[in-house]
């Protein structure tokens, strides 16, 4: 049995104190440890970026993280982004341009373009692809992904 | 009845829960007491198993079990073919050699699962795969499809005589006689290799077996649900009304999501009874490229002969077809190849050899395109390299070679992947090309856009290629539309989601018939407890099979709506209109009563049922199609390449498809989106790269390139709209459609940007690599 640490993180406002082996990744304690399943594991290699969130504001791989590294830190996963009956800015457009099919990436893709739009709040086209240019879509083409972070990035301006 | 929703533009009513984090995958599912299963696989393409020893795995703390071939008994067996094997074609010969649960005596590919470990969780279960010592006895690997031909080849299955798995012939007219007659004859050597599906989602499974009520629930991201339960239940010796299987949000399917019962689809059900703890086995990205199918590997020596104004007299190839180390998918792929080696061409002679080849390496089932991809580039490069000994240009020659609108149903008088002939319903191909070439500007990009470009020192190139996609087969898919009290709809069917958009565009078909708001239909796709007939999602059939199927069940209800509210309000049927919800007579809408007040008067709770009659307002109905629906289309791309880097950049993509019907235009554009960048990767980016030990050299995301915002352009989308005769919604598939042509428009607009260096490219995927060598190739001989 390996040692085991005290972790203490505050995940979408909420303060949790729990207790884990070193080795834990942090994507693994946000969906397992917490429940937190909005968080999606695609390659564990650090590529496809499904497991982005923000760590004290910044995009981060959990995948290539480790629990006991959030120790003190503050989280923001897609479940702190906004709710069924009130969706964020982006939320609302990428159901309205389709950037959405299977799912899996889109979390990933939120909390990327989050802290994105605060920092570039008129985006060109060209910017965008960039910015998403860490994660992988295999079933849009990512084309109406890049409507909604327009349309988005409209209305967030005004 | 207007039609007001299907057609339109809707958004889906499933995204708030998919953006919000509040979707359910499989590996969501948490179950107390659960298992993590780890699979030992063979890190050699080819070897003996002398002894494999557990012992040290088994003792470590968290592990609760290690099983081997040796432990399974009786359990141990071959898995079933997934597609009825080809006996009834005439000359055909097949051999079928099925997958296995664990290796026993031999591994045949790397990835070929050894033992399997169920621990405390998936972390102690993979430090306990290390400790397993297997013994094993490397022998020589056939990786190479000739190689594996040649005589004295290592044998994949030692019990046949040599490594060809299938060997069938199809003829059409007299291709040796129409040659003697042509004015040109090409004959090229044309390769393609394989790429992975990619799905962002790994594969994945919970069992859930409870011993009190004797019933086993899986989670599976299975596109085939349905016969998943069926083939499951004969293998663990259970009724097939004890076992669920439930395909919830799935993250992508793309075809190897339909491979059933690899290893872990087996043994992860079986682990949770014989344990009696339930079990999850989730892939990670690593293991998909090893122990998750793949396909595309095929070599074909090919010939056209043509008329010297350009018309196909016919089409000749000669081809291996590799199928990795097992075949449980049969001929379905090579058969789709031969399909749509005429592609939308009036072909009169065509003779085309199929061989099937057993190498050491991951077996191959369909990737979204299966097998049509390399009949499209096979025919697209042969009228390409024509086209252009002949001074003809690409438009030209392919209009001068469709077949006529006329001309439908065709029967191409080969067998398609049903073993029946291959008939394209409808087509009308022309209109695709010409709006293709419309609205990519193609006489003036060829006029004076080019030649501008040019003179600057730009490498630009136009290509337009166009393609059949056969689609909608059966057998059948089937589905039950029932009202609520509330007012509501429920609809079941069986096919799985991973991201059609089937929660709306099912809707659509619903509440066109029902007069409700489609939001207000609540679909439930891939649970077996829901709908048990049915196969699967798989071959661009969903909105067609199930669609139509949708359909007719709407169209009952509706009936049996009509014929009651005509009772309840005491006016004829025809004097009823469905609206809102409601049920009203036309012209005093005053007079209505609701669905909801319907369905509680269709299910009294006294009184009597009329003999011979339902409760409730509800129908089941099933739709088999005749046979497939064709659908086609038209790619056009202009690509600028830097021959010194070798990195492209596409300016311009335009895609016009006909899918006939569209239930919903947003979703099919999603759709057509996704499976051009997909054909994007399959040309350029992603090539699984194995090399003579049959050892996969690039299974990481950091060297297999699945494209990503930066490689894939925008794609400017067209349709057009050839009803299929076939089925009352007039639909086709269009699912593939997006992937199919693109290595046969790269490969044309490649040549034409590198037209100064006169290179020919029989190849897909290409690569930065593979057009360097190719271009300095040239080079030398000059």
């Amino acid at each position: 049995m390996s040692n085991l640490f005290n972790v203490t993180v505050t995940v979408n406002g909420t303060r949790y104190e729990r207790t884990v082996e070193p080795r834990l990744l942090l994507s693994d304690f946000l969906r397992h440890d917490l429940g937190l399943t909005g968080t999606h594991v695609g390659c564990e290699h650090g590529v496809c970026g499904a497991c982005t969130v923000l760590f004290d504001g910044e995009p981060v791989r959990s995948c290539l993280m480790f629990a006991v590294q959030a120790n003190g830190h503050e989280i923001l996963t897609v479940e702190g982004l906004g709710t069924i009956d009130d969706l964020h800015p982006l939320q609302k457009t990428f159901q309205e341009a389709h950037a959405v099919q299977c799912g899996f990436c889109t979390p990933g893709f939120l909390m990327t373009l989050v802290p994105f739009l605060e920092g570039n709040p008129n985006p060109t086209e060209a910017e965008i692809r960039e910015a998403i240019s860490g994660n992988l879509c295999r079933c849009t083409g990512y084309q109406h992904i890049v409507d909604a972070v327009k349309l988005a990035a409209e209305r967030m301006r005004t | 009845m207007t039609k007001k929703y299907l057609g339109q533009r809707m958004t889906r009513t499933e995204d708030p829960r998919l953006l919000t984090g509040q979707a359910l995958f499989v590996d969501d599912v948490e179950i107390p007491g659960m298992l993590y299963a780890a699979f030992l696989r063979s890190d050699y393409a080819h070897a003996l198993i002398r002894s494999i020893d557990v012992s040290a795995a088994q003792n470590r703390p968290g592990v609760v079990a290690v099983y081997t071939a040796q432990d399974l008994g009786d359990f141990w067996q071959h898995g079933p073919p997934l597609v009825p094997a080809p006996h009834s074609v005439e000359g055909v010969v097949f051999h079928s050699r099925t997958q296995v649960p664990l290796a026993k005596d031999k591994v045949r590919y790397v990835g070929e699962a050894v033992a399997v470990v169920f621990a405390e969780s998936r972390y102690i279960a993979e430090d306990a795969l290390e400790e397993i010592a297997v013994d094993y006895e490397p022998l020589e690997t056939v990786a190479d499809l000739e190689r594996a031909l040649e005589a004295g080849a290592p044998l994949v299955h030692d019990d046949l005589d040599s490594n060809m798995a299938s060997h069938l012939v199809q003829r059409k007219g007299d291709y040796a006689a129409a040659r003697e007659k042509a004015d040109l004859v090409i004959k090229r050597r044309i390769v393609i290799d394989r790429g992975a599906a990619g799905a962002m989602e790994n594969r994945g499974i919970v069992a859930h077996w409870d011993e009190k009520s004797q019933h086993l629930t899986m989670w599976d991201t299975t596109q085939a649900p349905i016969p998943v339960r069926n083939g499951l239940a004969k293998i663990l010796g259970l009724s097939e009304s004890q076992v669920r299987v439930i395909a919830p949000f799935v993250g992508g399917g793309f075809g190897p999501k339909i491979m059933m019962f690899l290893a872990e689809e087996v043994l992860v059900p079986w682990g949770a009874i014989q344990l009696n703890r339930p079990i999850k086995w989730i892939e990670d990205r690593r293991e998909n490229f090893f122990a998750t199918t793949q396909e595309r590997g095929q070599t074909h020596d090919a010939e056209i002969a043509l008329t010297r104004d350009g018309r196909i007299l016919g089409v000749s190839h000669e081809f291996l077809h590799d199928t990795g180390a097992y075949n449980p998918y049969g001929l379905t792929i090579p058969l789709n190849t031969q399909s749509h080696s005429m592609s939308a061409y009036d072909v009169a002679n065509y003779y085309s050899d199929m061989k099937v080849v057993f190498t050491n390496k991951m077996i191959t089932t369909p990737v979204r395109g299966a097998g049509r991809p390399q009949g499209i580039f096979l025919m697209e490069r042969l009228l390409d390299i024509a086209a252009k000994e002949l001074g003809k240009d690409p438009i030209e020659i392919r209009k001068r070679n469709y077949i006529p609108p006329d001309a439908f149903p065709y029967n191409h008088e080969i067998i398609d992947q049903a073993f029946a002939p291959l008939v394209f319903d409808s087509g009308n191909y022309r209109p695709a090309l010409e709006k293709a070439a419309a609205m990519i500007g193609y006489e003036k990009f060829v006029k004076e856009e080019q030649p501008r470009l040019r003179a600057e020192g730009q490498h630009v190139g136009i290509g337009i290629v166009s393609f059949v996609e056969t689609t909608g087969v059966g057998p059948y898919e089937g589905s039950r539309v029932t009202v609520e009290a509330s007012g509501k709809i429920s609809v079941a069917t069986g096919v799985g989601t991973q991201g059609q958009g089937h929660f709306t565009s099912f809707a659509q078909i619903v509440a066109d018939q029902l007069g409700v708001s489609p939001r207000d239909v609540r679909l439930v796709t891939g649970d077996t407890s829901e709908f048990h007939w049915g196969t699967g999602t798989f071959a661009s059939r969903g909105s067609v099979v199930a669609a139509n199927a949708i359909h007719a069940a709407a169209k009952s209800v509706r009936a049996k709506i009509l014929r009651l509210a005509s009772k309840a309000l005491e006016t004829p049927e025809e004097e009823l209109e469905l609206d809102d919800g409601q049920v009203r007579v036309a012209d005093i809408p005053r007079q209505s009563i609701s669905l909801g007040e319907l369905a509680v008067l269709a299910n009294p709770l006294r009184g009597a049922v009329e003999p011979g009659t339902e409760p409730g307002l509800e129908a089941t109905a099933y739709y088999g199609p005749q046979y497939g629906a064709t659908a086609s289309g038209s790619h056009a791309m202009i690509i600028k390449v830097d021959p010194e880097t070798m990195m492209v950049e596409i300016k311009r993509y335009v895609a016009v498809e006909d899918c006939g019907t569209m239930l919903n235009p947003l979703i099919v554009e999603g759709q057509v989106h996704g499976g051009v960048a997909l054909g994007i990767g399959n040309s350029y980016y992603e090539q699984l790269i194995y090399d003579d030990n049959g050892q996969l050299l690039n299974a990481s995301l950091a060297d297999y390139l699945i494209p990503s915002a930066t490689e894939v352009p925008r794609v400017e989308v067209g349709h057009e709209e050839t009803r299929s005769p076939l089925n009352e919604l007039g639909s086709k598939g269009a699912g593939e459609a997006g992937a199919i042509p693109v290595p046969a428009l790269f490969a044309q607009a490649l040549e034409d940007a590198l037209a100064d260096y006169n290179v020919e490219i029989l190849e897909a995927p290409m690569s930065p690599n593979k057009l360097f060598e190719l271009l300095h190739g040239k080079e030398k001989e000059q």
